[in-house]
Order: C-alpha cells, then sequence, then structure tokens
C-alpha cells in the first residue's frame, strides 16, 4: 500500500513537471508582447526595451523557464504584468472563493445524487423512477447559467433571502459570505447532481444484477437493505471518477456562474488574465489547477482502494 | 404432510410459460436431485421456492413450506423465511460472494439478521460454521475477502451462509458445475454430511445425471418447464421407463464411434503393431488395457523419447513459464510463480490426446503457449519441424494456419455483432492467398456442411443459434483453415448432455475424415475416454502421468490421476451403488 502511494505520488511529481513545460510554452507560442500591452501601441522602442529587459523578457527562453520553474517551488508566481503585484496574492485573494464555493457545490451536488441515484434504481421501470430520470435529464441539459438566472429571480428579487450578487469578503463574517455563495453553489450543483444521480443509478443497477446480491436476498436480509449495504459500494467507484473530474471542473471552469453572481473567483481572474495578456497570471492559475487536479485524482485512486479490497491486495 | 410441497406449480413471463404444471415434494432429511438439461425450468423452480422470482414473472399454483403458501406470502414473511428455515447455494462461486465484504460478515449478517444476536456472538456463530464446512480459523480467519479464496473455498463460504441456521430445506443450484472434479467430490461429501448432521431436505438442482444419481434418495427429471418423470433414485435410472430419462442417461454415457484416418503415418503405427484395428469396433476404442501397449510401442516404452520425436506434428520440450508473484516487499524482487514446469511431449499428426489436470494446475498456460499465444519462459515448441518459439507474427503465419482453437464458451467467443460468414471466415486471412469473396462464402458453406450446419446459416447473426449449434460454429471457424491441430479447451463442459454427445460425435467424425489431431484440455475423464488415444495428467505445472487412455484411466499410477479418477462421477457405478441401497 505504501509502495502504491510512493509510486502514485512520484507519478504525480512527473505530471506536474511536464505540465509546467506544456504551460509554459504554450503560452510563449501565442502572440502578443506583454510588453508592448502594458505600454500601449504608442510607446517609443527604448521604453518597450527597457521594461522588456526590466520583466527578463529579453533572457533566453529555457532561462525563463527555469527561472518561473524553480519560483513555484517556493510558491513565487512571480509579479503580474498588468497589477505589479505578486502573482500568489492574486491568486491568495481569489482562492478564498473559489475553493469554498467549489467544496460547497460539491457537497450539495453529493448529498442530492446519491439519494436520487439509489431511490431511481430501487424503483426501476416504476413511475417513480421515470419521474426522477426525467428530471435528471431536465438538469443536465439546462445550462447552469439559466439555473442562476432563475434562483436570482426567486430567492433574491421575490423572496428577498440572500443578496442577488457580490461577494462580501471574509472579514465582513462567515455568515454574510456563506449567504453570498449559497446561490452560485446551488446554480453549479444542481447540473452536476444530475449527471451524478444518472451514474449512481446505472452503476448501481449493473451491480444489482450481480449474483452476490441474490446471495444476500437469499440471506432473508430485505431488498432495500440489500441495497444499500451490499450494492451501493460495490457502484460507487465509477461516482467517485466522475466526482474527481467535477471538482476540478468547479474549481476553475466557473467563470460564467462568477460572472452571473459577480463574484471574484478565480475564473474570472483567468479570464482578466488572458484578455490583457498577463502569461505569467495564467501559468500561475493553470499550474495551480494542475496541481489541484493531480491532488484530486491521487485521493481518488486511494478511494478506490478504500471501497476495494482487491485493490489494496497486490499493489 | 411433506417438508416441501409443490403442487401444479406455473410460472410465465410476459405470457411465455416457463414452468407447466410442476409436482414435487421433500420430506425432512430426505435428498431430491433435480435433473434438466438448460431451460428446463430447473432454477426457476428453486426460485419460486425462495420467493425470488423476477418482478415479471406470474406464479400460480401451490407451494407449501412446511405449511406456509410461499406464492401468497409477503415479503416480510419471505425474508423470515430465506435464509433462516431455507438456505440456498448458487452455481458460480467465483460471483456469489460480495467482493468489498469480509468473510466474516458475509456469513455473519444472516446470523444478525435472523437472530437479533450482538456482533460479536454472531461472529463466533460464523467461525463455527466456517470451521465446520472446512475453513479453519489458522488459514482462514473471518477477516478474509472473498477475492484471497480460490473457487472451491468461495463455494464452502457459500455453503456456511446457507447452513448457518440449519435451516430445515437447502437448496444448492448446480452447486459443483463450476468446480473441478476433485473440488465437486468434496463439496457433494460436505452437503451429504450437513444434510444428515441436521436433518434437512436438500433439493439437489443438476444437470449431471451422475451426481444426482449418487447423492439423491428420490430424483425428477425436467424437461421444457414439465415434470418428466420422478421417483425412487435407483428404481427411475434402472429401469429408464420414460423416454426422455432414458434419452438422458444414454447422452451421459455416450462415446463416439471412432474410426482411424489413413494417413500414412498413422497407418504405419497402426499396422506395425497390428492392433489398430480395435478402434474400428464400436463402443470404447481402446477397452483392452494390452491394446495400448501393442499398438503404440513408443508410448509406453519409449517413454524417454517423448519430446524427441522429429517426425512429430507437435513435440515440446521442456517448457517452462513462470508468472511474475506477488510483491511482499518495496525492494525485494517478487517470488516468480511457476506454472508451467519443464513440460515435453509430442504428437503425432491425427492423434487425439487428452491434456487433464484440476483446475490451476497449468493446462491451459500450456496450450496457450502451443498455440503462440504466450512465450515460454525457457524450453522449445516445435510444430510440424518449425519452431514456435521466438518468432514474431509474421513468421507464426504458416504455423498459425495449421493450429486452431475450440473454446470452452460458445458465448463469449464470437463478436454479437458480426455475421456468421464473417465469423468463420476470420482464419482466413492467415492463408497464403487472400481468397476471392466467392471462394470465401464457398469455403465457408463448405465448413459449416462440415460440422452439420446449413450453408443458409451463412448471414445470420451468433445470437440466433443454441448454445450446441454455437460450439458448431465455433468448430467450424477452427477447421476451416485445414489445421493439422487443433487445440480444445474444455469444449464440451457448457454444453449439456445431449448436445454433448453429438459435438463429440462431431470431434471423433472430422478426427476421422479430416486427420486432425486434438489437443483437448479437460478436468472432465469421460471426455477424455470418449474421444482420445492418449491422456496426458498434469499436477502443479508438471506432466505426472502418461499413456494410452484406457490403461491410464483404468489403472492410475500417480497420486494426481488417482484423485482425479476417483472423484470422476460416473453413472454406472452411482446407479449400481444406488440398486444396492434401495433394493
Amino acid at each position: 500500500m505504501t509502495a502504491y502511494i510512493l509510486k502514485r505520488l512520484l507519478i504525480g511529481i512527473a505530471t506536474l513537471v511536464v505540465a509546467s513545460v506544456v504551460v509554459f510554452s504554450m503560452l510563449e507560442i501565442v502572440p502578443g508582447d506583454p510588453a508592448r500591452l502594458m505600454l500601449g501601441i504608442n510607446a517609443t522602442d527604448d521604453a518597450l526595451q527597457a521594461l522588456r529587459q526590466q520583466m527578463g523578457l529579453d533572457q533566453p527562453l529555457v532561462w525563463r523557464y527555469l527561472e518561473w520553474a524553480s519560483g513555484l517551488l517556493t510558491l513565487d508566481f512571480g509579479r503580474s504584468y498588468t497589477y505589479s503585484v505578486p502573482v500568489i496574492d492574486l491568486i491568495a485573494e481569489r482562492i478564498v472563493v473559489s475553493l469554498p464555493l467549489a467544496v460547497i457545490a460539491l457537497v450539495m451536488s453529493t448529498a442530492i445524487a446519491i439519494p436520487v441515484g439509489v431511490f431511481s434504481a430501487s424503483r426501476r421501470g416504476r413511475p417513480a423512477d421515470t419521474i426522477s430520470m426525467g428530471a435528471t435529464q431536465f438538469g443536465v441539459a439546462v445550462p447552469n447559467f439559466w439555473f442562476a438566472l432563475l434562483l436570482i429571480y426567486i430567492f433574491a428579487v421575490w423572496l428577498r433571502l440572500v443578496p442577488a450578487g457580490g461577494f462580501p469578503g471574509w472579514s465582513a463574517g462567515v455568515w454574510p459570505a456563506l449567504t453570498a455563495l449559497i446561490l452560485p453553489a446551488v446554480a453549479l450543483a444542481l447540473p452536476q447532481a444530475a449527471i451524478l444521480a444518472r451514474v449512481t443509478r446505472s452503476s448501481l443497477l449493473e451491480v444489482l444484477g450481480e449474483d452476490y446480491i441474490r446471495t444476500a436476498r437469499a440471506k432473508g436480509i430485505p431488498y432495500r437493505h440489500v441495497l444499500w449495504r451490499h450494492a451501493l459500494r460495490n457502484a460507487l467507484i465509477p461516482v467517485v471518477t466522475i466526482l474527481g473530474l467535477q471538482f476540478a471542473f468547479l474549481l476553475a471552469g466557473t467563470i460564467i456562474i462568477e460572472n452571473v453572481f459577480y463574484l471574484p473567483g478565480l475564473g474570472r481572474l483567468v479570464f482578466q488574465a488572458i484578455t490583457q495578456r498577463d502569461l505569467i497570471v495564467v501559468e500561475g492559475v493553470v499550474m495551480l489547477l494542475v496541481a489541484a487536479v493531480i491532488v484530486v485524482n491521487l485521493l481518488v485512486d486511494l478511494s478506490y482502494a478504500l471501497v476495494d479490497p482487491r485493490l489494496r491486495a497486490n499493489r | 404432510m411433506s417438508l416441501l410441497e409443490i403442487e401444479n406449480l406455473s410460472v410465465e413471463i410476459d405470457g411465455t410459460p416457463i414452468l407447466k404444471g410442476v409436482d414435487l415434494t421433500i420430506d425432512q432429511g430426505e435428498v431430491m436431485g433435480l435433473v434438466g438439461e438448460s431451460g428446463s425450468g430447473k432454477s426457476m423452480t428453486a426460485l419460486a421456492v425462495m420467493g425470488l422470482l423476477p418482478f415479471a414473472a406470474r406464479a400460480a399454483g401451490r407451494v407449501s413450506f412446511g405449511g406456509i403458501d410461499i406464492l401468497a406470502a409477503t415479503e416480510d414473511q419471505m425474508c423470515a423465511l430465506r435464509g433462516d428455515d431455507i438456505g440456498m447455494v448458487f452455481q458460480e462461486p467465483m460471483t456469489a460472494l460480495n467482493p468489498v465484504k469480509t468473510i466474516g460478515e458475509q456469513v455473519a449478517e444472516g446470523i444478525r439478521w435472523h437472530t437479533r444476536a450482538t456482533r460479536a456472538d454472531a461472529e463466533a456463530h460464523a467461525r463455527k460454521i466456517l470451521d465446520r464446512v472446512g475453513l479453519p480459523e489458522a488459514k482462514f480467519p473471518l477477516s478474509v475477502y472473498p477475492h484471497q479464496l480460490s473457487g472451491g473455498q468461495r463455494q464452502r463460504v457459500v455453503i456456511a451462509i446457507a447452513c448457518a441456521l440449519k435451516p430445515k430445506l437447502l437448496i444448492a443450484d448446480e452447486p459443483t458445475t463450476a468446480l473441478d472434479v476433485v473440488l465437486q467430490k468434496q463439496i457433494l461429501e460436505l452437503l451429504r454430511d450437513l444434510v444428515d448432521e441436521n436433518r434437512m431436505g436438500l433439493l439437489l438442482i443438476s444437470h449431471d445425471l451422475a451426481v444426482v444419481t449418487d447423492m439423491s434418495d428420490r430424483i425428477t427429471v425436467m424437461r421444457h418447464g414439465e415434470v418428466m418423470e420422478g421417483g425412487e433414485t435407483a428404481r427411475t435410472l434402472s429401469r429408464q421407463l420414460h423416454p426422455y430419462t432414458r434419452q438422458l442417461a444414454q447422452a451421459s454415457m455416450h462415446v463416439p464411434q471412432r474410426k482411424p484416418f489413413a494417413s500414412p503415418s498413422w497407418g504405419d503405427r497402426a499396422a506395425g503393431a497390428g492392433g489398430g484395428s480395435d478402434r474400428t469396433q464400436a463402443g470404447r476404442p481402446s477397452a483392452t488395457p494390452e491394446r495400448g501397449r501393442d499398438a503404440d510401442p513408443e508410448l509406453v516404452e519409449g517413454k524417454a523419447d517423448w519430446g524427441k520425436n522429429q517426425s512429430a506434428l507437435l513435440s515440446v520440450e521442456n517448457i517452462v513459464r513462470d508468472y511474475p508473484g506477488r510483491r511482499t516487499s518495496l525492494f525485494r524482487k517478487p517470488e516468480p510463480v511457476r506454472a508451467v514446469d519443464g513440460v515435453s511431449f509430442s504428437m503425432q499428426p491425427g492423434q487425439s490426446t487428452a491434456l487433464v489436470g484440476r483446475s490451476g494446475c497449468g493446462k491451459s498456460t500450456l496450450a496457450r503457449m502451443i498455440l503462440a499465444l504466450d512465450r515460454p519462459t525457457d524450453g522449445e515448441i516445435r510444430f510440424i519441424g518449425e519452431a514456435l518459439t521466438g518468432k514474431d507474427e509474421a513468421a507464426l503465419k504458416s504455423a498459425r494456419r495449421n493450429m486452431q482453437v475450440v473454446f470452452q464458451d460458445p458465448y463469449g467467443s464470437f463478436d454479437p455483432r458480426h455475421k456468421v460468414e464473417r465469423l468463420i471466415a476470420e482464419p482466413l486471412h492467415l492463408m497464403e492467398e487472400k481468397p476471392s469473396a466467392k471462394e470465401r462464402r464457398d469455403k465457408v458453406a463448405a465448413a459449416l456442411h462440415e460440422v452439420g450446419l446449413s450453408p443458409r446459416d451463412m448471414d445470420k447473426y451468433p445470437h440466433e443459434f443454441s448454445g450446441g449449434q454455437r460450439q458448431r460454429l465455433s468448430i467450424a471457424r477452427a477447421i476451416i483453415t485445414r489445421p493439422k491441430l487443433v487445440v480444445a479447451d474444455e469444449p464440451v463442459s457448457a454444453l449439456d448432455v445431449s448436445i454433448r454427445a453429438q459435438i463429440l460425435d462431431l470431434f471423433a467424425d472430422l478426427n476421422s475424415r479430416l486427420g486432425v489431431a486434438y489437443l483437448f484440455i479437460t478436468h472432465d475423464l469421460t471426455v477424455a475416454r470418449a474421444i482420445t488415444d492418449d491422456v496426458m495428467v498434469m499436477h502443479e505445472g508438471r506432466i505426472v502421468e502418461r499413456g494410452p487412455t484406457a490403461e491410464v484411466l483404468d489403472h492410475p499410477q500417480s497420486d494426481a490421476a488417482k484423485a482425479l479418477v476417483a472423484a470422476a462421477p460416473d453413472l454406472h457405478r452411482a446407479i449400481a451403488r444406488r440398486l444396492q441401497e434401495q433394493g
């Protein structure tokens, strides 16, 4: 087991190194000179030269990569071209919004999806199954910003329970900050929950056809107990895989929702950085996401072993 | 009143009748054998008693267990019966246990549910029953997971689950079909002991007449959802009054007629020894033990020369296959597991050889290496004078053309989305010249004809055929390139007895008409006896005994061969024993 974790860690580190090379060179290839962008089109050549030198853009490519990559190790992501502040400060400012948002959305979607999936599977082919699967079909098909608008209309405009947008910051207190995150989290969670519920249902139905389910029923255990005690745990592996993928998306793929709710999250940061050719910020955020995905995948792999004893042995 | 009374039970699913007026009774302490071929409704009868029929099934009639009307019982009442008063053991031990729960949890679960015992008490009880079924604590603690057990051990766990609360009735649905003969004998003995100890009634379902005869006081014969005949085992089987019972009994003991193939090499050998004509006679081709000695001097006297014969069709020399073992430490190289350990033998053209052994003895690994699907760790395999080892795919083409394979499972070995023509023509890409579309169809038609199917079947899909017909398709696929050797891995063990008899006939017929040599891999000695000249007994990666089939099977020398022979169910012997007991 220790060997397995060590091996996974090493693979994770290797992936990070490769990703850093790819991210760095991709952004080097795309056209657009950050120095010129900062100074505007009327800048003199001399000023441009001077700025490029100051930013280190005149150094050889390999050198710049090494400098950037070694900085990453000490969490020094460099300085933003546009804001002239350390990139890590920008990220830190945004992650306190994005990370809680992603976690809340993920917990919500799991809490909705698994009971719905189990419920549907246990009533396969009956009206309750048809209705809940129809609802999830709707949830998968409808984009999350539509849910967002609907939620704002109902809970913010009509019922006036929560603010319609903006983020007061955690310094304003935990409760106001949380209420600002609830609607976006629900809007993000609903489509994810719909996907997850469908995966849970189909995975569970497959497991319910297995021989050991019949063995459990032959022991005299009622069907409902068999479902929760024997079937669900075996059906969890595909569910956990999807969860891992969803988390990566929720962390930075939420730009639309962040815009709808005026949330200062990572998605908006990276979007602004791209439009302003603030490459060093883009690089920093992307590397952070790569690291997050690798960590989540490691956790997913470990949870497989937790669920299934066959994976614990022999690795 | 009997323990279980089934009267006029009918079941239909979506309007299709599955069971038609089944009658059956079991008394306390009685073993009732339920025999029939696949689709005869045996399992459906068992599921009706358990109240576990599929949702779409509609049952009518009367099933009464200890005075309780099962068909009218609520799900709660059935849950109280299942696992407490009625236990059930299933066919496939490999999948019958939940892979993510320990055996302790799984055995204790039913005990806790029915007796409301504490976890500790239930586990102590589970420990006792596991000890009883032959899984002692020292080697099999409660914390063991199913994947750490072999098939036979898993079946013991399933039996422990079923018998933990000393049920009044135990239903065993093909409990040993997936196990090799030695394990089968052990499991059947265990079931019989448990029945005797607890005065249980046992409903033993099997397609194997010999097993049922050996075990049961009374038998019921089913076909197409109807009971054909029922009664005391000895009387039913010795008189064989019902034509279907007779047909089943004859099919179980069927031995194909075999004629020698007039190939020069085989003819020389047989004529030179002067005993080869024995095999033209009906019945067992090698009934006299001396015959083998006369006919095949090199097989017996020349044992030292096995594997060195230059004119041999196939010669295997000192083959070894290691698999990487389980890693015990991060820093030590894992000990390899030796699956095949220095095996040598040779086969002549047209010769039919059986490779028998218990599951896990290495026989399938050996076959894979002969088929060049796996590379030996050490040793050499020569086929028609050509070395197979260490060659790439292109160089193996001619060898592959002359060597084909038939697998056990006629359902799994075809792509369900391809038509028969394409499936059977598959090996034709091994020919030197690519056949034209018409030649291809002609060859497929000829191969279908050869195996007793119609050329019209060419445009059908595999699902349109029955299990026996599919096995004919795989044989057609194997012979389309006119191979010199066919390797058959348990080719009839998934088939019903009457179909099995037909397929064995087909193998024998093709052997004499086309001169194909066979390497039959099987754990079933009746198959080996029926259609092979020679037999090799494999045990733990080595060949421990070999010789003419009849001689080895009648007078086994090695412990492994003796165990196989002793465990093999034999209908003649079983009936004789029953007759003695039941008068």
